[in-house]
């Protein structure tokens, strides 16, 4: 009787301290979301006001387009020849593999292009903003701009912003063309089927709203990529050991903002 | 004249500031004093309007900071510089860069006269053909000065000095020490120094006045805060371990020790 009236109460215990978990993850992850959202208000705002950040704005772009540039072709080359050679193969047991062009060009176009670029950037230039502005936070860099009459988030986060926004969907497109071409490669290259039946089957199924998609999708990772990093940057705290966790938490939300925005994204466009 | 009235500031359940009341006059030099965690840097950072106080006025030159928009906010920063503990220079940039910082963003001059005025400042604060050099390629004693010379730059005529001296070998701080001096001197500028190296409070401070549980407990000149009766101050200056003021976290050990 006892042993089982102090179990119930052990249960009732953990049932609550489960609820409390649960309400505590969601109140932090909409404090966060909030919060992100206050530093894209702030952003927009700044973003109209003179004077305009040019030579910054330049300098991010080259950081977060042009630097970004190897790995994306590398990657996006790989991606596209690999994809070649499983569908080929894969589709020679129902004898459909003269479709492998309409395929690799779709979705390199479509998925791959913007997700892949998305994720090599939130790697790559997400990591190094939020080490950056988590740097210059917590050697009060960013306080000093502010007594220097400097807003932080116009010198700061909008460069990086329009970076963003523009230079992925770039890269995505840059990415999908070599995708096809590695897919070209493998398919005409390696497999020996026709050169021109290739091409044809790339041009004809692909559409100018695959592209455009592809654009908006990009354009939307660039600008959470950039938002994300920023935030997760401006607001460290504690030493070396808040910016490490801070460039972390960057890098990880970025990629589970892309991959999980990218579903939506492609209900809301493709249906 | 920069009033402080009712200042009060809270970080979560954390009270930092507890009703701070403190006037200083134009011209002079005030050294806040007061324990590591006192809030001294967040009352700097409110007079500056860095962070916003839950509620109590700041006027600066008979204009309350704290109700100003954003923009006012921004033009009233320019009649302060401010040195920062660890001098916070952009490491992006070569020193004249940093020094001339708001004059190339102010955009009325061109590179090559802001480059002339930033030499200029470093000169006044004893720095030659540093002009080039990074940021980490300075010691601490030399970042401050350039820290020192970027927030003069364009000509303040509030200076607010965090910590000035910590981290500096006790000749570097009283050279920075001789600094602050002159640039009162030389500037006419109204100066805060928050700190708590006394040797350098005495030295630079017109009235010294200090922090505690976020409220000013006593105010003074130096020879008055020296020969105080206040037993909070006496302690603090005096730089004793036993007194009213108890070490956060010591507690246990000393009663264990007594027991």
């Amino acid at each position: 009787m006892k042993s089982s009236l102090r179990s119930e109460a052990g249960h009732e215990e953990r049932m609550l301290r489960l609820i409390e978990l649960a309400g505590k993850t969601v109140i932090r992850f909409s404090e966060e979301l909030g919060r992100i959202l206050l530093l894209l208000f702030a952003a927009v705002k700044q973003l109209f006001r003179p004077p305009f950040e040019a030579k910054n704005t330049f300098k991010q772009m080259l950081e977060i387009g042009i630097r970004s540039l190897p790995v994306v072709l590398i990657t996006a080359l790989f991606t596209g020849m690999v994809f070649a050679l499983q569908t080929f193969t894969g589709f020679k047991r129902f004898g459909a593999e003269s479709l492998v062009g309409t395929v690799v060009a779709l979705s390199m176009t479509r998925e791959l292009g913007p997700v892949l670029t998305g994720l090599i950037v939130a790697g790559r230039a997400g990591a190094a903003i939020a080490a950056e502005l988590g740097t210059m936070r917590v050697t009060e860099q960013i306080d000093a701009l502010e007594t220097l009459a400097t807003n932080p988030v116009k010198y700061l986060v909008v460069p990086r912003f329009i970076a963003g926004v523009f230079m992925l969907p770039a890269l995505a497109v840059i990415a999908a063309i070599t995708g096809i071409i590695g897919g070209y490669i493998v398919t005409v290259g390696l497999f020996e089927t026709s050169s021109i039946a290739y091409w044809k089957r790339t041009w004809d199924y692909l559409e100018v709203s695959d592209i455009l998609n592809g654009l908006i999708k990009s354009g939307f990772f660039g600008a959470s990529i950039s938002l994300i990093s920023c935030y997760k940057g401006f607001y460290t705290r504690g030493g070396a050991e808040g910016v490490g966790k801070a460039t972390t938490g960057a890098v990880v939300l970025s990629s589970m903002t892309i991959l999980i925005s990218d579903y939506f994204l492609s209900v809301w466009l493709f249906k | 004249m920069i009033e402080i009235v009712d200042l009060h500031k809270s970080f979560g359940k954390k009270q930092v500031l507890t009703g701070v009341n403190l006037t200083v006059e134009k011209g002079e030099s005030m050294v806040v004093i007061g324990g590591s965690g006192s809030g001294k840097s967040v009352l700097v950072k409110h007079i500056i309007g860095i962070l916003a106080p839950d509620s109590g006025t700041i006027r600066i030159d008979g204009i309350d900071i704290t109700t100003l928009h954003e923009n006012a906010l921004y033009e009233i920063r320019k009649k302060f510089g401010m040195l920062f503990q660890m001098a916070a220079l952009f490491d992006s940039m070569t020193v004249w860069e940093n020094v001339g910082f708001s004059l190339l963003r102010s955009k009325k001059m061109t590179p090559k006269e802001v480059r002339a005025i930033a030499s200029e400042k470093l000169r006044l604060v004893g720095l030659v053909g540093v002009e080039e050099v990074m940021p980490s390629d300075l010691s601490g004693g030399m970042r401050k000065r350039v820290g020192l010379a970027r927030a003069i730059a364009h000509e303040p005529e509030i200076l607010l000095y965090d910590e000035p001296t910590t981290g500096l070998d006790p000749i570097m701080a009283d050279a920075i020490n001789d600094l602050i001096i002159e640039m009162k001197q030389r500037l006419k500028v109204t100066s805060i120094a928050i700190t708590h190296d006394m040797n350098s409070a005495y030295k630079i401070a017109d009235r010294i006045a200090m922090l505690y549980e976020g409220k000013i407990v006593e105010t003074g000149t130096p020879e008055e805060i020296k020969n105080t009766q206040n037993a909070l101050v006496r302690q603090f200056v005096t730089g004793s371990a036993v007194g009213p003021i108890t070490i956060e976290g010591v507690q246990y050990e000393k009663s264990f020790n007594r027991a």
